[in-house]
Order: structure tokens, then C-alpha cells, then sequence
């Protein structure tokens, strides 16, 4: 009798014990949602003040001005797109190049492993890094490369900022089109080798046509790193909240201004139109994300 | 039958909406060793682990009926304790391979908060490892990881850990498909001298096996014992067809 | 014939010339970078350094102490608290079937893990800066929680996915309960796994600067309450970097040094671990 009590007591703290347990698993994967859907929450609301008051307005005005509490995101906006575009065009050959190297040319061999760990680590450091080294290394040379075509030498802008940019996500993108260059069948390879074609022409008609959703999931994904870098940028764009007139004219990013003025904001729209900027980024972001993981998630399978 | 240990009442099993057991009415004699032979898929793997609930583990799988162990329904018991008197031992030797040797063997105690004292450990692992033949082996290695040793010796440390619970049943997966011949031979040599204190369920492939060490064997097909006797008269004199048709090697 | 075979094989040649010298030179920036940082950073590290507060403007030498204590401060923070819920969450993946909840916390994971750090720097800020009036060293710590759990929970994810199913069974055949194999047998066999996922992690968040401008905000002085502002060492090269002093340029090349070193040894150490979990399966 003695004894049954005990075993039923076993069995209850081994019953409650289990259920604690897959409760904490289910229960932080469901936090998880519910922080990551805060998050969104938290943006919108603190938006709102300026969505309201300024409405449309926002995207189309290019005026950004505290003192008249005019808040036209509108020059954040292109400079977002500029210095995130050129970054792609400047890092794309770069990174299709060492994807073809290490996925098709090169995969084995120590230079390919050296390559491999030091486009890594190209990843690993960190963005304010960049910017720093930038401003005294790059910063220089753009100058006198404007000095030469009769631009302005101001060394800094969104051609300076590009460059950097495009550095530090070669890694990002070289490192995803290798995957998807070596998920290229052997046998569709060795069918093109089997007729005669060369390395070249196996690449042209047999993997690129093959990867060709792939390479775009990358080159987006790229996009979205790209559009929400911050540190590297603030310090090399100058920092002119106007449209930029040239590729070698200063200007600001969406993540810039915000790092620049978030914590120097005063009054209510102003404060709000800043977090706007991030909604943005967020929303922009997040929509990239899905679509590029989803395109590589498709083509894995 | 006189000292049955198991007895199983209109048992089905389901994977899904798929039966992979029917109406099973068995009897398990006590210290013997039985075989359960049968083609692939019959159903011979679910059914031993039915009878340590490893088989409700999975996704959608289902059982009715009831299986009595000295009498009691196991599935009116918790799951977990029913476990820690039924060792099994699988397909492919499976030691821990962050524990060392001895840690392995006593890893049925350590792992379910067992307190036991030093001199206590070191008799269970001694015991174990001598009744798993394999305690000659080890002795001078006992706290290196049991990675390095080959695949029999593997397994029969796995055995060793399961004999370490002192369990009622014994359940054996194909325990020797993976091995070589000799490593096969050691363990069906360590099974015979264990019959005198365990009650062996053995699930084989290899019908010469079945009929080299077990004293009674089940034949299984299609999810049904088609036949279950003494082994010397399923292999004399089979009553079933299938049942001839398999062990003359006719299919499988 | 023979012509148009000269020419194919002329332009395979000169594509793979191409795809070798266009590899090289992306190599190029990084050695550069290297080179650069560790010709500026070298003369200035001494043991002063590392041990003495920043002086004021127009006074020589001062170190980084402070921001070397509140990095190390608000990475501990951060992992202490990232590892659990990242471990769990991973956990849950690992064992858990499609079900809906299974597919909405995938999906934000990979969201979280998109999302660009400044705009956690700012959900932080009103979250926990806001709501208290004053920026800290743990608001930071959140922050840079948030942006390590990816790794942690894809990590977690996949090294357990990984361990044998064998190994489980063993230790339930023992009547070992569920939580206890999960916690005793199968996560230590996949620590080493974990383990990797936790060091990308903080190797990813170790330079992060964006996070911390709204939240750790920096302090000149040395401070060991994480509910105060606090120096950290990414946070001291922005704003030394951008100041127009040489002498706190010289401090953040220090610094810069520092922290690429501490980069570069978490990404060997990550590289390390890996291979050590590949011996094993």
C-alpha cells in the first residue's frame, strides 16, 4: 500500500515534470510570434503621429525640415535606392565570379578553402569597421578621382558610401550563389561535357538558365541587406537631407538619417516620422526576406 | 501455458489509417527465449515495441486491445516506468556517445535519478558487463568512451545496459543484422546462458537463428501471427503454409 | 571548323581568366582592410590601453577600458539571455511537425533575422528606453539578444535534427522520461552544435553599433550598472571616428584592432567547434 502511494506519486511529478517541459518548448516558440508581431505593432503605433499628419506627403515631399516641421522622406528614399542599386551593380560580378569559382571551378583544394574562410570573414566584420576605414582609406582615393573628372572633391557621398556598401556584401550574396551553383545537377553538366561543349558554354546554356531564380533570390536577398545597412553608410554619405544631383553628390539613407537624428529629435511628428522611416525599412525588409527565401527554399527542393 | 510472463489480448496496432498488427493473441513463457520471425513489414518490430510503448511514440500510431505483463495491463501503466523494467535492445548498437563505457552501463540509473552509492555502481557494471560477456574486454578501459569499441562489442555493451536494469523482459531487434558472423555467434552464445534469469524476445531475419536459440517462435504475416509454437515443431512440422513456405526459404 | 573550335575554346580560357582575376580582386579589399587597420591599430595598444579611461579632448593617451568592460557586459547580458530562449525555441523545431505554430515562429525567425539592426535599435528604444526615461547598458543587451537568436535557434534546430534518432530511443527504451533524454542524452550530444551557433552569434553582434546608439547610448566614464548607460567598444569608434581629434582617432584604431581581432578569433573558434562536431557524427 505504502509503496502504491509513492509509485502514484512518481507517476504524478513524471506526468507534470513532461508537461512542463513541452509546454516551455511551445510556449517560446510562441513568444517568439508574439514579439516578433510586437515589434511590427510597436512601429506602427509610434508611426502614427506622423501618418497622420503628414500622410502621402511623406513618401513624394523631399523637404526635411524640423524647424517648419516639414517631413518629406522622399530624398532618404532615392538615396536608399541609389546607394543600395550601385552597390549591386559594383558587387554582383564579384560575387557571381567567386560563386562560379568555389561552386564550379574550384570547389576542393586549399586555396579554395582559404578563399571560402576569407570571404567569411570579409562577413564577419563589423559594419562601423568599414565605415571608419572608408572614411580614411577609400574617402581619399574617390577624392582625387573626382579631383581628376572635375567633380567637387568632397570625398564623401553616395558614389564613396556605394563602394563600401557593395564590399561588404559580396560575402552575403557570393556565399548564396555558390549554393545554388552547386545544386546544379552533375548529370545535366556531364550531358553538356558529353557533346563537346566547353567549361564556358556549360556555364552559359546549362547552369546559369538553371540558377537563374536562384541567382535572382540572391542578388534580392543582397537588396534587402543592403537597403537597412547603417554604420558604414552614416559615416560615408555625408549626410545632406536633399536630392541628390549626382552619383558623386552627398545625401542620406533611410537607416542614416535615423541613426543621425533619432536621439536629437524633438516633437512629436518629427520623433514619429523617424520610426515611419524604420516601419518602412521593416515592412521593405521583411517583404524582401520572404520573397528571396521563399524563391531559395523553392529552388532547393 | 504454464509460467507465461506476457499475454497478449486482441492487440491491433495502427500507423495511420494502415494496421500493422490484427487481433494479436500470443503467450510469452517465462525465462525462454522467443523468436519472432517473419517476412519484412509483418509487423514483427511493431509488436515488440508495443510491448515497451516505444511504438506510440511515433506520429499517428495507435493500439487497442490490451497486453498483460504478470497479469497487468502495460498500456493501464505510465509508459516511462513500464520502460525501466523492459530493456530493449535495437538494430543497430546504439551506446551513448558522450558516456563513457561505465557511465553507459549505469546510465538507466543516472539517468532516471537513481541514487545509488559508489560500491553499489561499480557491482551493477561489473554484473552487467560479466552477464554481457563483456566485462573480460573492458575491464582495464572502463572510463574511456565506448566509441572506440567494434560492433559487436558494441552492442553487447548495449546489452549490458539494458541488463543493468534488471528488466523482466529482454527485447532484442535484430540485434545481430549489423554484425559479422563471429560478433553474431557471441551474442547468441550470451543470450542462451541469459535465458536461465530473462525472459528474451528476439526479432530476427535469419531463421537459422531463430532456430539455433529460441525455445518457442512466432511466425508472423501481414500484420498476423499465422503460427506460434514450440520451436522444434515450427520447424519440423509447420502447420501453416506460409509458414513452410518461409523457413524452406520460399520468400522473404 | 577547326576555326570556330579555336575560338570556343579562346573564349573558355579567357572566362575563366576572368572568373580567377575578378575572384582576386574581390580578395583584395579585405587585405587591404586588415593591413590598414592593423598598421594603425598596433602602435597604439600598450597595456595603458587597456586599462586607463579616455582623457579628454587635447590630453595625450587614455584607453578604452570602459568600453572593453561594457562590451564584454552587454555581450554577456545579451547571450545569458538569447541561449535559453534561442536553445528552447530551436528545441521546439527540432521535434515539432508542421503544424501552424511550427510555421509562424519559422517564418519569424527569418524575419527577425532580416530585419536591419537599426530598426531593432529603435523597437528597443520604446520599448525599454521610452517607457523609463534613461538609456542603458540592458536595453542594449535586448537588443543584441534579439539579433543573436537566429543563429542560437537555427543552430539548435539543426544540430538536433541531427542526432541520431538511435540515441533517443536507447535512452526512452530505459525509461528515461521524455524531458530528461531531451536535457541529458540528446542535448549534450549536440552541444558542440549549439555551442557553434551561440559564438556566430555573439561573433555577429561583438561589432554591432546600430542596436546600441538608441539604447547602451555610451558613456565616457567606466560604469558596471547595466541599468545605466554604458561604453562599448563599437560605439567608441563611431564616435571617435567621426570626431574631428586625432588623438581619438589614434583610440579608435585602437579599438578597431581590438574588436576585428575579437571578430576574427570567435570566427576561428566557430570554425574550430565545427569541425570537432563533424569528427563525432
Amino acid at each position: 500500500m505504502q509503496l502504491q502511494v509513492q509509485q502514484t506519486r512518481i507517476i504524478r511529478r513524471l506526468k507534470i515534470r513532461e508537461a512542463l517541459f513541452h509546454k516551455t518548448l511551445s510556449l517560446s516558440a510562441i513568444i517568439l510570434i508574439i514579439l516578433l508581431f510586437c515589434m511590427f505593432l510597436t512601429l506602427l503605433v509610434s508611426s502614427l503621429p506622423s501618418i497622420k499628419a503628414l500622410g502621402l506627403k511623406f513618401i513624394y515631399g523631399n523637404t526635411w525640415d524640423p524647424v517648419s516641421g516639414e517631413f518629406g522622406a522622399l530624398s532618404f528614399l532615392v538615396g536608399t535606392l541609389l546607394t543600395s542599386l550601385l552597390a549591386l551593380l559594383i558587387s554582383t560580378p564579384f560575387s557571381l565570379t567567386i560563386g562560379l569559382f568555389l561552386g564550379e571551378y574550384y570547389p576542393k583544394g586549399w586555396f579554395s578553402a582559404l578563399l571560402k574562410n576569407a570571404v567569411e570573414l570579409l562577413a564577419g566584420i563589423p559594419s562601423v569597421i568599414y565605415g571608419f576605414w572608408g572614411i580614411y582609406f577609400i574617402v581619399p582615393i574617390v577624392r582625387s578621382l573626382e579631383m581628376k573628372l572635375g567633380a567637387p572633391p568632397i570625398g564623401v557621398g553616395i558614389f564613396t558610401a556605394s563602394l563600401v556598401l557593395s564590399i561588404m556584401i559580396i560575402p552575403f550574396s557570393a556565399s548564396l550563389i555558390r549554393l545554388v551553383i552547386s545544386m546544379v545537377p552533375v548529370t545535366l553538366k556531364e550531358a553538356a561535357y558529353s557533346l563537346g561543349a566547353t567549361r564556358f558554354e556549360v556555364i552559359r546554356y546549362i547552369i546559369i538558365p538553371y540558377i537563374r531564380s536562384g541567382l535572382s533570390a540572391g542578388i534580392l536577398l543582397a537588396l534587402g541587406r543592403a537597403l537597412g545597412e547603417t554604420m558604414a553608410v552614416t559615416m560615408l554619405i555625408g549626410n545632406t537631407q536633399a536630392l541628390p544631383h549626382s552619383l558623386f553628390a552627398t545625401g542620406d539613407t533611410m537607416a542614416s538619417v535615423i541613426a543621425n537624428q533619432f536621439t536629437e529629435a524633438t516633437g512629436k511628428v518629427y520623433f514619429s516620422a523617424l520610426i515611419e522611416i524604420g516601419l518602412f525599412l521593416f515592412v521593405v525588409t521583411t517583404i524582401i526576406n520572404i520573397i528571396g527565401r521563399n524563391i531559395i527554399k523553392r529552388f532547393e527542393s | 501455458m504454464e509460467g507465461t510472463i506476457l499475454k497478449t489480448e486482441d492487440f491491433n496496432a495502427w500507423f495511420g489509417s494502415t494496421q500493422v498488427l490484427k487481433n494479436l493473441n500470443i503467450s510469452i513463457a517465462k525465462h525462454k527465449i522467443t523468436a519472432i520471425m517473419g517476412p519484412s513489414g509483418c509487423g514483427k518490430s511493431t509488436f515488440i515495441r508495443c510491448i515497451n510503448r516505444m511504438h506510440e511514440l511515433n506520429q499517428n500510431a495507435t493500439t487497442t486491445g490490451k497486453i498483460y505483463l504478470d497479469g497487468q495491463n502495460i498500456y493501464e501503466q505510465n509508459p516511462t516506468i513500464l520502460r525501466r523494467h523492459i530493456g530493449m535492445v535495437f538494430q543497430n548498437p546504439n551506446p551513448f556517445n558522450t558516456m563513457s563505457i561505465y557511465q553507459n552501463v549505469i546510465a538507466g540509473y543516472t539517468l532516471n535519478g537513481y541514487k545509488l552509492n559508489r560500491a553499489e555502481r561499480d557491482v551493477v557494471v561489473e554484473e552487467s558487463l560479466e552477464n554481457a560477456a563483456l566485462w573480460d574486454e573492458v575491464k582495464d578501459n572502463l572510463h574511456k568512451k565506448g566509441t572506440f569499441l567494434s560492433g559487436g562489442q558494441q552492442q553487447r555493451l548495449c546489452i549490458a545496459r539494458s541488463l543493468a536494469m534488471k528488466p523482466e523482459i529482454l527485447l532484442l531487434d535484430e540485434p545481430t543484422s549489423a554484425l559479422d558472423p563471429i560478433s553474431t555467434a557471441k551474442i547468441e552464445e550470451l543470450l542462451f546462458g541469459l535465458k536461465q534469469s530473462y525472459t528474451i524476445i528476439i526479432v530476427t531475419h535469419n531463421i537459422q537463428q531463430a532456430a539455433r536459440i529460441s525455445d518457442f517462435s512466432a511466425f508472423f504475416y501481414l500484420g498476423e501471427v499465422s503460427e506460434w509454437d514450440e520451436t522444434k515443431t515450427i520447424f519440423t512440422n509447420p502447420k501453416n503454409i506460409q509458414t513452410q513456405n518461409y523457413i524452406t526459404g520460399r520468400f522473404g | 571548323m577547326k576555326e570556330r573550335l579555336r575560338y570556343r575554346n579562346a573564349r573558355n580560357l579567357v572566362f575563366k581568366f576572368f572568373v580567377i582575376v575578378f575572384t582576386l580582386i574581390s580578395v583584395v579589399p579585405l587585405v587591404l582592410l586588415i593591413l590598414y587597420i592593423f598598421k594603425q591599430g598596433i602602435s597604439v595598444i600598450n597595456w595603458n590601453f587597456f586599462t586607463s579611461l579616455p582623457k579628454p579632448v587635447g590630453e595625450i593617451g587614455g584607453g578604452i577600458f570602459n568600453a572593453l568592460v561594457g562590451s564584454l557586459l552587454i555581450i554577456l547580458v545579451a547571450t545569458m539571455m538569447a541561449v535559453p530562449f534561442g536553445v528552447t525555441t530551436g528545441m521546439y523545431f527540432s521535434e515539432n511537425s508542421r503544424n501552424w505554430v511550427y510555421k509562424l515562429a519559422h517564418l519569424s525567425v527569418d524575419v527577425l533575422q532580416g530585419i536591419p539592426s537599426i530598426v531593432i535599435g529603435i523597437i528597443i528604444y520604446l520599448w525599454l528606453v521610452k517607457p523609463f526615461g534613461k538609456f542603458s547598458a540592458f536595453s542594449g543587451s535586448v537588443a543584441l539578444s534579439f539579433m543573436m537568436l537566429p543563429s542560437i535557434i537555427k543552430s539548435t534546430e539543426e544540430t538536433l535534427k541531427l542526432v541520431p534518432h538511435a540515441l533517443k530511443e536507447a535512452s526512452l527504451s530505459l525509461g528515461v522520461p521524455y524531458y530528461k533524454t531531451m536535457l541529458r542524452v540528446v542535448m549534450p550530444a549536440g552541444i558542440s552544435g549549439i555551442l557553434n551557433g551561440v559564438i556566430l552569434g555573439v561573433a555577429r553582434v561583438a561589432g554591432e553599433t546600430a542596436p546600441l546608439l538608441f539604447t547602451a547610448f555610451g558613456n565616457p566614464f567606466l560604469s558596471l550598472n547595466i541599468f545605466k548607460p554604458m561604453a562599448s567598444l563599437p560605439l567608441i569608434i563611431f564616435n571617435y571616428a567621426i570626431s574631428p581629434y586625432d588623438e581619438w582617432h589614434r583610440l579608435a584604431w585602437g579599438a578597431s584592432f581590438i574588436l576585428v581581432s575579437m571578430v576574427l578569433i570567435l570566427n576561428i573558434l566557430t570554425k574550430l567547434t565545427e569541425k570537432r562536431w563533424k569528427v563525432q557524427f
